[in-house]
């Protein structure tokens, strides 16, 4: 990042330090919070996990004050919460539930200008932040005008996180905020919302009961048990590497190894060439490329350098590379995804290696179980990645 | 010419003397019914509005205070069963005979109605939109005004069209308070037994009501057209 962005970003983020924060509620023996101190720096991913009843929503809503704490306290960018009248303090902090909680009576534009009207923004800079916040989100500028009822599952999702940006909070709140969708959306909104992060560089505090999530959103990851007690309080490779309980040990699970995958994205390995074949090209020249890959299957491209398929013996055999060669491209490997995900798209379709697409669904190499079995067997392999933004933009 | 308008009009004559029902008689009788038609509409009017003034007022209470949501049905569902006759007549010796006796019993009946459709809009707001409504920055009372009573509006006009319904057809019975409407046409004197005037005022008793009914629905569409939109 430039001086000059970094500059940028630090206005618009606010480090969180909770204090021996504790919550208990009146006639029951157990804090649902016990004395949470740990402290998050500004633009950074602090994701909070552990089984239901570990207090982790509980401490998400007493920074916003949905919840108000016992003893203790809590500092935004070093001021206290108590200072700050509730209504006020929610304005300037983003969030983001499961539910999404959209107001089902006003259109998209309407709920995400909801923060900015309260604000007493003028309605010109309203509409302007609401195209804008749209664009950030990749939803379409004619979104505006529909009602919540009119979209998909993920489409309401993404509205929910603009609304949370609308007036640029420098501190976000999220409760499981991808709980509701389906795997595959939820992978692919995980995506999207880490290359955003990249961008906007907010302080984003997360709550998740799924610890593959955990391990995939944080910079660091907080883990809770039952009565509220934190565990763990480490970046996603240390808690891996090194859990420091039996607890935390169990709750990361016995596939460990396996977990350490999610930290690294398909584009940050080295990925092997297939031998390059444009439609409509001699086969002649394809056969000569073969020699010099790391694999003997041809794959063929498009003119847009999107992968058609793998050439079979039979392809060879042609005058020229095929439109439809007899092997679909099958698994296609998202390159901002994680190992993890990968993995088990190319067992899932039972074959042993896959061509990597970039974001705009250009072939950008080839991943193969082998190579990812080299990142299970080498600990050190996964320690060079621990910041997830990073990750989704180098 | 002059002999068959003659015929007519004993023909019309001997209808009303037959007490059949005869329409020619309402066409040439309509002015008797213009001020009982405009006594009944403010009557139905006047009472639901004061009913909606006074369920919407214990309903914002019962919003802060749940435990007030049972006793409060209970005592306007008292109110609504008692009969309407009798109510007159006990309101008789202290509100004397007039319009306020009558708009008193009948906006006590649209109490209960209109009630439990308010509380059961505010109900129906879904919980996440509420809690993500607070978590933004709402206050309290914005989120009633911006949030909760738009989405409580359909079960609301459900209620108010109940209510005005019921109304128009007990305001028939305030002329025995003395409060006229269209029920003077129907119940009083010698009324009672002329069918075509029966027919009359409680056709337009009927029309009146389901005018009314046509503008609160129009009001409903208008005003939520996020009812309306298609799924995508």
């Amino acid at each position: 990042m430039s001086g000059e962005a970094a500059a940028r970003s630090a206005s618009t983020a606010a480090p969180v330090e909770f204090r021996h924060a504790t919550k208990r509620y009146r006639g029951q023996a157990e804090d649902a919070l016990e004395d949470l101190s740990l402290s998050v720096n500004a633009g950074e991913i602090c994701v909070l996990v552990g089984p239901s009843g570990c207090g982790k929503t509980t401490a998400l809503r007493l920074v916003n004050r949905m919840i108000e704490l016992t003893d203790g306290d809590i500092l935004i960018d070093a001021a206290s919460i108590r200072t700050r009248a509730p209504a006020e303090l929610r304005r300037h902090i983003g969030y983001v539930i499961q539910q999404i909680g959209l107001f089902p009576h006003l259109t998209i534009g309407d709920n995400v200008g909801v923060v900015p009207r309260l604000l007493g923004w003028d309605r010109r800079r309203i509409l302007r932040r609401v195209e804008e916040l749209l664009e950030l989100v990749s939803l379409p500028a004619d979104m505006r005008d529909r009602f919540p009822a009119q979209l998909s599952g993920g489409q309401r999702q993404r509205v929910g996180v603009a609304r949370a940006l609308a007036a640029d909070p420098p501190l976000m709140l999220m409760d499981e905020p991808f709980g509701a969708v389906d795997p595959i959306n939820r992978e692919r909104l995980q995506n999207q919302f880490l290359r955003l992060q990249s961008e906007i560089r907010k302080t984003i505090l997360f709550v998740t009961h799924d610890i593959d999530e955990a391990i995939k959103m944080g910079d660091r990851v907080a883990v809770m048990q039952k009565g509220g007690v934190l565990a763990q309080y480490a970046p996603p490779a240390e808690l891996l590497m090194s859990p420091v309980n039996d607890f935390v040990e169990d709750f990361v699970g016995a596939d460990r190894a396996l977990k350490r995958l999610s930290l690294i994205r398909v584009r940050d390995v080295d990925l092997w060439q297939a031998p390059p074949a444009r439609v409509g090209e001699p086969t002649a020249a394809v056969r000569a490329r073969i020699a010099a890959a790391d694999l003997p299957h041809p794959l063929v491209v498009d003119a847009e350098g999107r992968p058609r398929g793998w050439m079979s013996e039979r392809d060879l055999a042609r005058e020229t590379v095929p439109e439809r060669p007899d092997s679909a491209p099958d698994p296609l490997i998202d390159a901002d995804g994680v190992l993890r995900d990968a993995l088990s798209d190319l067992l899932q379709s039972d074959t042993q290696y896959g061509p990597v697409v970039d974001g705009r669904g250009r072939a950008a190499g080839v991943l193969s179980v082998e190579i990812i079995s080299h990142f299970l067997s080498s600990p050190e392999a996964t320690e060079q990645t621990t910041d997830p933004a990073a990750r989704a933009t180098t | 010419m002059l002999a068959q308008v003659e015929i007519r009009e004993r023909s019309g004559e001997s209808c009303i003397a037959r007490n059949d029902f005869c329409p020619g008689w309402i066409v040439d009788n309509f002015d008797r019914y213009t001020d009982p038609l405009v006594e009944h509409v403010f009557l139905t009017v006047a009472a639901v509005a004061c009913g909606f003034a006074i369920a919407f007022a214990l309903a914002m209470l019962a919003r802060r205070q749940r435990w007030l949501v049972g006793p409060i049905v209970g005592i306007t569902g008292v109110l609504y069963t008692l009969p309407s006759l009798a109510v007159f007549f006990l309101l008789l010796p202290i509100t004397g005979r007039g319009t306020t006796t009558a708009l008193i019993a009948l906006t006590a009946y649209t109490l209960q109605i209109l009630f439990r459709n308010i509380v059961t809009g505010l109900d129906n707001v879904p919980a996440d939109a509420r809690d993500a409504g607070l978590g933004m920055g709402l206050t309290d009372r914005q989120l009633l005004w911006r949030v909760e009573l738009p989405l409580a509006l359909p079960d609301i006009v459900a209620g108010l069209r109940i209510a005005t319904t019921t109304t128009v057809g007990l305001a028939t019975l305030a002329v025995f308070a003395g409060a006229g409407g269209l029920g003077e046409q129907i119940v009083t004197g010698s009324n009672i037994t002329f069918k075509t005037g029966v027919v009359a005022a409680g056709g337009l008793a009927v029309l009146l009501a389901l005018a009314l009914d046509v503008v609160l629905l129009t009001v409903q569409r208008l005003l939520t057209p996020w009812r309306r939109a298609q799924p995508a």
